[in-house]
């Protein structure tokens, strides 16, 4: 399981209402309807994640997040979550904004840009980075909008938007160590908790 | 019957009982209800007939039934052939069979023609017991509640309680909606395909100028053209024709015909009519539809769509309709479908997720117009058996 997931659920009140933005294969939805009895809607693009949501027999809705969330109404989900789709948005701001319109919480996951490797790699091949985590190439990619722990945090404070919790994540061994001392440089995930 | 003709409908008969996924030859039934039923026009119907099909196997606690509502010019032979020579299947028969999304190896499906329809069924073109004489325009104007109504009446026959899902598209779909909120206790899951909460303007002017095409007939005669022996044939051909281009997109037909000509030259100097291949088709079209299909059906099939507001008995709020809905919801549109856009499953889907009932909902890409729900088309395939998979495991599950 993906860790980010893991503390996800435990952020999640039991038999609460949870829209997840880009839910993917609608896992997440799953775990919460059966150990939580959470509900809620999973919205995705993608006709093969859809189809992996109807198998699992969660309620998927194909809608395109850029396109808004006009047609929820203010407050009408508990928590609003999205998990790495963030960099993929043509205005994340202005999700951000819904999202905590919508919902009285809201739970973000996204990559850090900011971490040690990118970095490195930025700086001394001089091109952007490629990794498995990562894997495309500038000009073919989803990941139109990347930004750091620290950029995150800078559009929070803008929009006044408290952050509940926050927990960095990092698959590798030197990174679980260090991630808590230097964050924005060894955390690969981030996962924000926000509330207006 | 000739040698070769005889050769043709053997290997048709063949071919339907060999071709993986036909349900080969289906035998239509009937029932005839001495029940009276009160319509939603206030008038009631002391007795009636409706001619069904059932395809697969009613399970042991007849948990696995699935209720198929047709569309405006639908009937109750939605899958399988009716001889060894019948040249075509039943209408949705790219959606119903063994293996298909709706299993007939594991559903045990019912389809009928509506109230009102023209293929077995009481309708305008039946006999009205009161005169001796066909109905015609008396008979009752139905609504699509009637529909679900006398619906239930043929699952109380056939001793299903509960269906597993109620599933229509279009006007099908409709029947669906309206199942969930009079007998919510009576489906577990409702599949609406390419369908809306009410028609729009456009809509509705569409089904007039129809109408209008087939009460200016001359044929028509008031709606009495059976008692006088005629037939406003070209009327409702006109109609079909109407309604044919508003289910195809642009693009489709675009596709389908471009400006290919089917008789005729642009050249100068010859003097011959130009045919375009789409005024041969939509003539096509119209004349074998006006030869099969009764003229009042359709104008009381067309008034149903019209009339039909799922939220308007709920002042005219749909979460406040559906919020009385007890089933899981399976919605589906097509990209090119301008009759009812995906713009109107969306406000469907809308609607049941701030009644916080469950819903997915797939916008499937097609260039086919709202004749995509009838269609192959590889993603609705896939959504779709995913979904009644779903919809079968769970009677699995329950050891039924």
């Amino acid at each position: 399981m993906r860790i980010d997931l893991d503390i996800i659920q435990n952020w999640i009140a039991p038999r609460t209402r949870v829209l997840d933005l880009g839910c993917g294969d609608g896992y997440l939805l799953e775990l919460l309807g059966r150990h939580k009895q959470v509900s809620g809607y999973g919205l995705e693009i993608d006709p093969q994640q859809i189809e992996r949501c109807l198998q699992r027999g969660v309620s998927v809705v194909e809608q395109n997040l850029d396109q808004g969330l006009g047609n929820f109404a203010d407050h009408s989900f508990d928590t609003v979550v999205m998990t790495q789709a963030l960099q993929t948005l043509r205005q994340p701001h202005l999700v951000v904004r819904e999202m905590l319109r919508v919902g009285r919480e809201c739970i973000i996951t996204f990559p850090n840009f900011g971490q040690w490797k990118a970095r490195w790699h930025l700086a001394f091949s001089g091109r952007m980075p490629v990794s498995d985590l990562l894997p495309y190439e500038w000009y073919d990619t989803p990941n139109i909008h990347f930004c750091t722990f620290r950029d995150f945090e800078v559009l929070c404070r803008e929009n006044n938007w408290s952050i509940l919790h926050r927990q960095v994540v990092s698959e590798t061994r030197l990174g679980a160590a260090l991630k808590d001392f230097v964050p924005n440089l060894f955390g690969e995930t981030a996962i924000y908790h926000l509330t207006r | 019957m000739t040698a070769l003709s005889s050769e043709n409908s053997l290997s048709v008969a063949a071919r339907a009982a060999v071709e993986p996924g036909s349900l080969g030859i289906v035998v239509p039934q009937s029932h005839t209800f001495n029940e009276p039923l009160a319509l939603a026009c206030g008038r009631t119907l002391q007795e009636y007939t409706l001619v069904y099909e059932t395809y697969g196997e009613l399970n042991a606690d007849k948990s696995n039934a699935v209720l198929i509502c047709h569309a405006l010019s639908g009937h109750h032979h939605a899958a399988g052939y009716h001889s060894a020579d019948d040249p075509r299947p039943g209408w949705w028969d790219h959606y119903i069979g063994p293996g298909k999304p709706i299993d007939t190896d594991r559903f045990f499906v019912v389809s009928l023609n509506n109230l009102g329809g023209c293929n077995g069924s009481t309708g305008p073109a039946s006999t009205n017991p009161a005169s001796g004489r066909p109905w015609g325009p008396d008979f009752p104007l139905l609504r699509v509640r009637d529909w679900v109504h006398s619906q239930a009446r043929l699952a109380d026959l056939l001793g299903i309680e509960q269906w597993a899902a109620v599933v229509g598209g279009s006007l099908g779909g409709m029947q669906a909606m309206r199942w969930s909120l009079e007998y919510p206790e009576r489906l577990r899951h409702c599949v609406v395909i390419a369908s809306a909460m009410k028609l729009s303007a456009q809509n509705i002017a569409f089904n007039e100028t129809a109408r209008q095409a087939i009460t200016s007939d001359p044929d028509f005669c008031g709606g009495r053209y059976l008692e006088q022996d005629r037939l406003p044939r070209r009327g409702l051909a006109v109609a079909r024709m109407i309604g044919h281009i508003t289910y195809l997109s642009d693009d489709g037909l675009g596709k389908k015909f471009g400006r290919e000509l089917r008789s005729g030259t642009f050249e100068l100097g010859v003097d011959e009519e130009v045919e375009f291949q789409v005024q041969s088709y939509l003539r096509h079209q119209g004349d074998k539809f006006s030869g099969s299909f009764d003229p009042n059906t359709y104008i009381l099939m067309t008034r149903a769509l019209d009339y039909f507001d799922l939220a308007r008995r709920y002042g005219d709020d749909p979460v406040a309709a559906f919020a009385g809905a007890r089933c899981k919801f399976l919605l589906v549109s097509f990209t090119s479908d301008w009759r009812f856009a995906p713009e109107r499953s969306r406000e469907i889907v809308d609607a049941l997720m701030h009644a916080n009932l469950p819903v997915s909902y797939a916008e499937i890409e097609s260039p086919m117009g709202h004749d995509a729900f009838l269609l192959p088309n590889p993603r609705y395939e896939r959504v779709f058996a995913t979904y009644m998979n779903g919809v079968a495991a769970e009677f699995a599950r329950e050891g039924k």
